[in-house]
């Protein structure tokens, strides 16, 4: 008894059409409905932070998320983040800068949220950014060079 | 997870009729109901999303108290000027849980009603006995691994501690839930566990949380929210404690106090032998002390989780003190 239901998303500033079940989550249907697959499953339950993309600007867990909720709403995601002539956006570039990753899984998670946490006003020291950045675990242990890159990209903005 | 039909409720009304129906599940910022959903917890039939439900987010800080609506997220209420000022400990409870991301999508109505950690009650495939998923069917945490489940509150059926940290701080503030057609304090409003640890709050079919209200006081104005926790950020309570204190002009003497306490009960704990044994009394920090112990009153342990009762008073004391800055480094 699969009943889907028809949603429009505007992701990156596109417009989407698609039938879904109403279980899909944002996450599921990004990356398996519309290919959008820089947004990374991790746990899947609320708790790494890879899957973090922005509704209406504000960072949230697509995977917590169900796709249906996100109609009418804003989505950004990581493909969404540089400029119209692929030039890399601040934070992008202070995570290439720091060599803030190693395998690199985390790394759109991170950066979504990185983004958000300068724009909230919740990057003002490396204690402050550790704590608004909890959300985002790095299994490679990347976060000194993590804080620095966000520390920087803040300074910058 | 299992699949479910999606309703956007258009208004209150509606989703309330809804949510009537067998099976029917409410979904606001859905960080809970999707996580569970995830782990087979739960399995709603219909979600009923009221996220788009208009005039249920304000936050309203007067002369009487603060108000809020209840699709306001986390990190609104954490985040508002006047909150941080009037009313410390909530702001902070709110602060101190979750993460950005998730305090950007959960709501104060759906934070309430976010359900407990027990790793028992969270794995249905590996742990089938769970008075609160199956009534009847017992307690796999009995006996089990339990350094994070309560010591007071418990019952021998069920021994999960309630999570959340806004609860504990609105618990001790004396706050009120709005459910629309009647007014519950949030005490009441939290069930003890006893005989049916499946039904948590006094929440009926159909009802939706609307608001909360906590009033103004000069205790609640003065006041903290301590986490101890086994990481520094992003983690549940080991044990905490929402503290406000208002003191006679002599800076020593309690005119008024307010003390609960989270992550050692099956429901936020307001800790009235604490209050009782220190007000219209001088403060030194030998009696904060030992007035603090008097909040384990009843405290059973189950093993790996008896160091909470020790714990758990010093968190109380550790946050009575810092209100009283002039006992000077007493704490």
């Amino acid at each position: 008894m699969t009943r889907t239901i028809h949603l429009t998303l505007d992701i990156n500033g596109q417009r989407h059409e698609l039938d879904v079940e109403p279980r899909v989550t944002l996450l599921d249907a990004l990356r398996e409905h519309l290919g959008l697959t820089g947004t990374k499953k991790g746990c899947d339950q609320g708790q790494c932070g890879a899957c973090t993309c922005h509704v209406d600007g504000k960072r949230v867990l697509s995977c917590l998320t169900l796709a249906a909720q996100a109609e009418g709403r804003q989505v950004t995601t990581i493909e969404g983040l540089a400029g119209p002539n692929g030039e890399l956006h601040p934070v992008q570039s202070a995570f290439i800068e720091h060599d803030a990753f190693q395998c690199g899984y985390c790394t759109p998670g991170q950066i979504m949220s990185a983004v958000a946490c300068i724009r909230e006003g919740h990057a003002g020291s490396d204690e402050e950014i550790r704590e608004y950045m909890s959300g985002n675990l790095c299994r490679c242990g990347a976060y000194n060079s993590i804080v620095t890159a966000v520390r920087e990209a803040a300074e910058m903005a | 997870m299992k699949d479910f039909s999606y309703l956007r409720a258009a208004s209150a009304e509606e989703a309330s009729r809804a949510a009537q129906q067998a099976g029917a599940m409410l979904l606001a910022g859905g960080t809970t109901l999707l996580d569970l959903a995830k782990c087979g917890v739960t399995e709603p039939d219909t979600v009923v999303d009221i996220t788009r439900l208009a005039g249920l987010d304000t936050i309203n800080v007067g002369e009487g108290g603060l108000t809020i609506g209840a699709l306001a997220t986390m990190s609104a209420v954490a985040d508002h000027p006047e909150v941080k000022t009037q009313f410390p400990a909530i702001a902070q409870s709110l602060s101190l849980a979750a993460s950005a991301q998730l305090r950007n999508m959960a709501t104060i109505g759906g934070n309430l009603l976010q359900r407990t950690r027990c790793a028992y009650f969270r794995d249905p495939q590996a742990f089938p006995a769970c008075n609160k998923r199956a009534p009847g069917s017992g307690c796999s945490a009995l006996g089990g691994v339990t350094r994070n489940h309560a010591v007071l509150g418990t019952s021998e059926k069920c021994i999960a501690t309630y999570p959340g940290d806004l609860a504990v701080a609105l618990v001790a503030f004396d706050a009120v839930v709005d459910l629309g057609t009647r007014q519950v304090p949030v005490d009441d409003f939290f069930l003890p566990y006893g005989e049916a640890p499946e039904r948590e709050t006094l929440l009926q079919p159909g009802e939706i949380i609307r608001g909360i209200t906590v009033p103004a006081s000069v205790a609640a104005r003065q006041s903290v929210y301590l986490k101890v926790r086994d990481r520094q950020s992003y983690e549940f309570a080991a044990a905490s404690a929402a503290v406000g204190l208002e003191l006679e002009a002599d800076g020593r003497t309690v005119s008024d106090i307010h003390v609960a306490l989270g992550g050692v009960a099956t429901k936020p704990w307001r800790a009235l032998a604490v209050e009782q044994a220190l007000i219209g009394k001088a403060l030194d920090a030998d009696l904060v002390r030992s007035a603090s112990r008097l909040s384990m009153e009843g405290a059973v342990s189950h093993g790996d989780n008896a160091y909470k009762i020790e714990l758990a008073p010093r968190v109380v004391a550790r946050a009575i003190l810092q209100l009283a800055p002039s006992l000077g480094d007493l704490a």
